[in-house]
């Protein structure tokens, strides 16, 4: 009978973040309303924080360049000059940013309402094979500014539908997302392939790949002035800060939330939460879908077999890092581009495979969570999404969280 | 039967307590912690056969105390005596093999283990695993204390009582001279609670020494050959047998008040907790305690349920045709043991479980609505609440601040959200008004609600379920693990929404409640309602019949 505050149930993030629009968030800020130099330091903490295990990553892949007998200023001098500092280079990151800005805008809807959808490459590839299909096919008749729009619709579509069968599973019978996301990637990637050397397999003797008819590249997303930048840039900051919207201050982000934190409070307090996780499964679905469609109407042009860039496990680390804060994944997905696409020339001057920034990836993630784990075993409060992704696991984060 | 006792072996039942050394003794026992005197020069003994009560509110010192004599804490001042030597207790496995054994408030048993598999976990020191040397100890110990015990039975499917029994013989194990018994009786039944109090008796025959923690009054009385209360760290004071035996009711009670709450207790001697549990163990009329009872008969119906039925399952009896008719103004309590359909029922009314047949009909003067296939949100909207026994599961979001849980179920609705879009003044200016109106005690509206204590936590929910018209509610435990004087507060505020004319459906273990706030009480049992008693002259009677089956329903 004592009157204690507090039950075991663990690890329940502060929906914590930090960035330009946190001045009123109810929702994104639960530690209260302190204002002045503490709100100040704080937000430096969080900064800190999510830019430490990047900035070591850094040193340890250049550690490793240096014992591979590569100079790692010069590496990382090519990386900066080449992606910020060179003119195609910049346009060229900002590029690489559009689709990326989707697929997190997609897992921020999704992890915040604590679904674990990792089968974000069968949705990104499912809808590159459709956009890539279909465009072509209405070009002919339609006007394309309405092809486009059509398209990138169908992008969406496809990329939420790939999600019904884990959703409904989840929604209905309980089954873990992880797991079933995953296996429908798998499904999806192959389908993709299907696809391109099927029902939108084009011949052409100049090709030695099975591929998907090219699209013209008048025909492709329009240009922003006279930059080789596409509008694809506009559609995932639109896209992701909507999202970063719709989750801090409006009553539907609320719900997603409060699923996130607490199914079973959710259910008392009547937010339906079978249709919520259809919901969230559909939407996050649909702006990894959407992301496929501006690569390939931005980018690519066409689909040719077996091409699998996988980036939606790329794009994982970078929303923990922001703490599923939009403003916050926009600055991680740049500094990302920046080392996806400078790294591609630096590596080719060090004479190594470009795999090498998929290495980098690799450190981010390990150090990430191993600056989280000493945080929180030092009385800290490390990253309450990971806490919380590590309970969705069935694992409980030593520290705080298992007291 | 035998039962090994180091202390004092084959002179069971026998004894004259005064001859004895005590079997523990603490003299002058201090123990700071940052900010907080938690236990004050305390001294105590307790003699084999003597059940020694400790008492006293939340915070009084009780726990740091008992876990200094079991071994967790070590105490900065004072000396620990066992069996008459000067002894320090390093850790608790030191105190076990003093003979002090534990039992706490929570469960320590691993669910998934069989009773048996249980206790040899505790105790065996062998690399072999000898269970039929267990089984022997098992059936002696639960001889011993007059229970019975399956002991291949998985300990998570145990009632809660039965629980408790294992967790006594497990602190039983090897030989304890002095049981300590941390709030025993929060989780129980009041039929629980007898069976405990036989158990004790029974202890107490083998020339064990108890000793009880509580912060009941009535308890203390009933179990106690001692009561010893504790007040901010200190022995506030103490009542010998012969007090306990010389004094009536009404003195034991003034006397214990004031000792508990000094200063405060004119204040709170009026606290109807206090008087009923008082009034209730000298066997007054508890129905003299409730005042202002109205009589249903002329009032209109607020809530019909009907033939309501759920399948059981491996963890819940189910419901079997409930049929309950609820009348405006009315508090309509529903007594039984924990576990017995309640919660399943509190949930078909609110939608949050779909019964497999029945009807849930909300009646508003003439007109009548059906509401079992509407939503939990829908039903919420008509008036009907509900207030969970689970604050932390599922009644909030403890990362989130107190204005978004009192919102938790009216999301999106003006004036808090615009076209979906959130108010934060609207809503702070709201909270405020609750926290003000509720007596919550936060540092501010934005406050997360998990840093509450439990009984701030329920204000926040009672206040969402009574705002915004309510018509029928259902409370589930209200004052479930609250201190004296915000269970009084909870309960005002029941009646006061009663008098409005909000039927009112409260479930309870404590029977004492429901017979203090209650008009008429259901009886439910496996499943079902086996009784309902107008609350009057006898009902207490009449709900044990009921409970224990003596009532053909």
């Amino acid at each position: 009978m004592s009157d204690s505050p507090d039950n075991p149930s663990a690890s329940e993030p502060d929906a914590g973040g930090s960035g330009p629009t946190q001045r009123t968030a109810t929702i994104d800020r639960p530690e209260g309303g302190s204002a002045g130099p503490s709100r100040v330091r704080q937000l430096l903490a969080t900064v800190t924080q999510s830019l430490t295990p990047m900035v070591l990553a850094v040193i340890a892949g250049g550690i490793l360049l240096a014992l591979m007998g590569r100079d790692p200023i010069e590496f990382y001098g090519t990386v900066v000059d080449r992606a910020i500092f060179s003119e195609s280079g910049r346009q060229e990151t900002i590029i690489r940013m559009a689709p990326l800005l989707l697929i997190a805008a997609g897992l921020i809807v999704a992890f915040r309402a604590n679904i674990w959808n990792l089968g974000m490459d069968g949705q990104f590839l499912l809808a590159v094979a459709f956009t890539a299909g279909v465009a072509p096919m209405l070009m002919p008749t339609l006007p394309r500014w309405l092809v486009l729009t059509l398209v990138l619709m169908l992008g969406g579509i496809i990329g939420a539908a790939w999600t019904v069968i884990p959703a409904l599973m989840k929604a209905y019978y309980g089954l873990n997302e992880i797991i079933t996301t995953l296996m429908m990637t798998f499904i999806g990637v192959n389908v993709a392939n299907v696809l391109v050397k099927g029902p939108f397999y084009e011949e052409d003797p100049g090709r030695a790949f099975p591929a998907t008819p090219v699209i013209e590249v008048a025909d492709r997303l329009p240009r922003l002035f006279d930059t080789s930048i596409h509008i694809g840039i506009l559609i995932g900051l639109i896209g992701i800060l909507v999202v970063h919207y719709l989750m801090t201050r409006t009553s539907i982000g609320l719900r997603l939330n409060i699923l996130g934190a607490s199914p079973r409070a959710a259910h008392h307090a009547g937010l339906g939460v079978a249709k919520l996780t259809l919901l969230t499964f559909l939407v996050s679905g649909f702006l990894i879908g959407l992301g496929g469609s501006v690569e390939l109407l931005g980018v690519q042009g066409y689909m040719r077999a077996d091409w699998d860039p996988a980036l939606g496990l790329l794009v994982v680390p970078l929303v923990f890092l922001a703490k599923m804060n939009g403003w916050a994944s926009i600055a991680f997905v740049a500094l990302f581009a920046v080392l996806a696409n400078g790294g591609e020339l630096a590596t080719r001057d060090a004479g190594l495979p470009n795999d090498f920034i998929l290495f980098i990836v690799a450190l981010i993630l390990i150090f990430m969570t191993v600056t989280d784990y000493l945080a929180v075993r030092r009385g800290g409060k490390g990253n309450p999404w990971i806490a919380r992704f590590l309970a969705s696991v069935g694992l409980r984060r030593e520290g705080r969280d298992a007291e | 039967m035998t039962y090994q006792n180091p202390a004092q072996t084959g002179t069971e039942g026998q004894f004259e307590p005064s001859e004895r050394t005590p079997v523990v003794e603490l003299q002058g026992i201090t123990k700071r912690f940052p900010g907080v005197l938690a236990n004050d020069d305390i001294h105590l003994a307790v003699e084999p056969g003597e059940v020694l009560c400790l008492l006293g509110e939340n915070g009084a010192g009780k726990s740091t105390l008992m876990s200094i004599l079991s071994g967790m804490q070590s105490p900065d001042e004072g000396a620990i005596y066992v069996n008459g030597e000067q002894t320090v207790i390093a850790d608790p496995r030191q105190a076990l093999d003093l003979g002090i054994g534990m039992v706490y408030q929570h469960s320590t048993l691993v669910p998934t283990l069989s009773v048996i598999e249980n206790l040899m976990l505790g105790a065996s020191e062998k690399l072999i695993l000898d269970a039929s040397e267990a089984r022997e100890r098992l059936e002696q110990l639960a001889g011993m204390l007059g229970a019975e015990v399956d002991p291949h039975a998985r300990a998570g499917d145990l009632a809660l009582g039965q629980q408790q029994v294992v967790e006594i013989i497990k602190a039983l194990w090897k030989g304890t001279t002095v049981l300590i018994l941390d709030e025993p009786t929060s989780m129980l039944t009041p039929r629980g609670i007898d069976e405990l109090a036989k158990m004790i008796d029974s202890l107490k025959e083998h020339g064990l020494a108890v000793i009880f923690i509580t912060h009941k009054l009535h308890e203390a009385l009933r179990m106690g050959d001692g009561v010893c209360v504790l007040r901010q760290g200190r022995v506030a004071g103490r009542l010998s047998a012969d007090d306990l035996r010389s004094l009536d009711n009404d003195q034991l009670q003034e006397r214990i008040v004031s000792l508990m709450f000094g200063d405060e207790s004119g204040e709170l001697a009026g606290v109807a907790e206090l008087s009923a549990e008082v009034r209730h163990e000298s066997g007054h009329d508890p129905s003299a305690a409730g005042s202002g009872r109205r009589q249903h008969a002329e009032t209109a119906t607020a809530l019909r349920i009907r033939g309501v039925s759920l399948a059981p399952v491996a963890s819940s009896h189910g419901l079997h045709d409930i049929d309950l008719e609820l009348y405006q103004g009315e508090i309509l309590g529903v007594a039984g043991v924990d576990g017995n359909g309640q919660r399943e029922l509190a949930e078909v009314i609110a939608g949050q479980r779909d019964a497999d047949t029945g009807a849930i009909v909300l009646h508003d003067g003439a007109t009548e609505r059906e509401v079992t296939g509407l939503g939990i949100s829908s039903r919420q909207r008509l008036g009907l609440r509900y207030l969970t026994d689970e604050r932390h599961g599922e009644g909030t979001v403890r990362t989130m601040p107190i204005g978004l849980n009192l919102l938790l179920k009216r999301i999106g609705q003006e004036p808090f959200w615009k076209r979906g879009a959130v108010q934060n003044a609207a809503i702070r200016s709201y909270t405020e008004s609750v926290i003000e109106a509720f007596d919550v005690r936060a540092p501010g509206p934005d406050t997360p609600i998990g840093k509450l204590s439990g009984g701030n936590m329920q204000k926040v929910l009672l206040a969402r379920e009574l705002a915004f018209e309510p018509r029928v509610v259902v409370y589930n435990k209200p004052t479930y693990g609250l201190d004296v004087r915000t269970t009084q507060a909870v309960r005002l505020r029941i009646r006061e929404q009663a008098e409005r004319g909000v039927a009112a459906l409260v479930m309870s273990t404590s029977l004492d409640e429901l017979l203090e706030i209650s008009d008429r009480i259901a009886v439910m049992s496996r499943g079902r309602v086996v009784g309902v008693v107008e609350n009057g002259p006898g009902a207490e009677e009449r709900i044990g019949e009921y409970m224990v089956g003596e009532v053909a329903a």
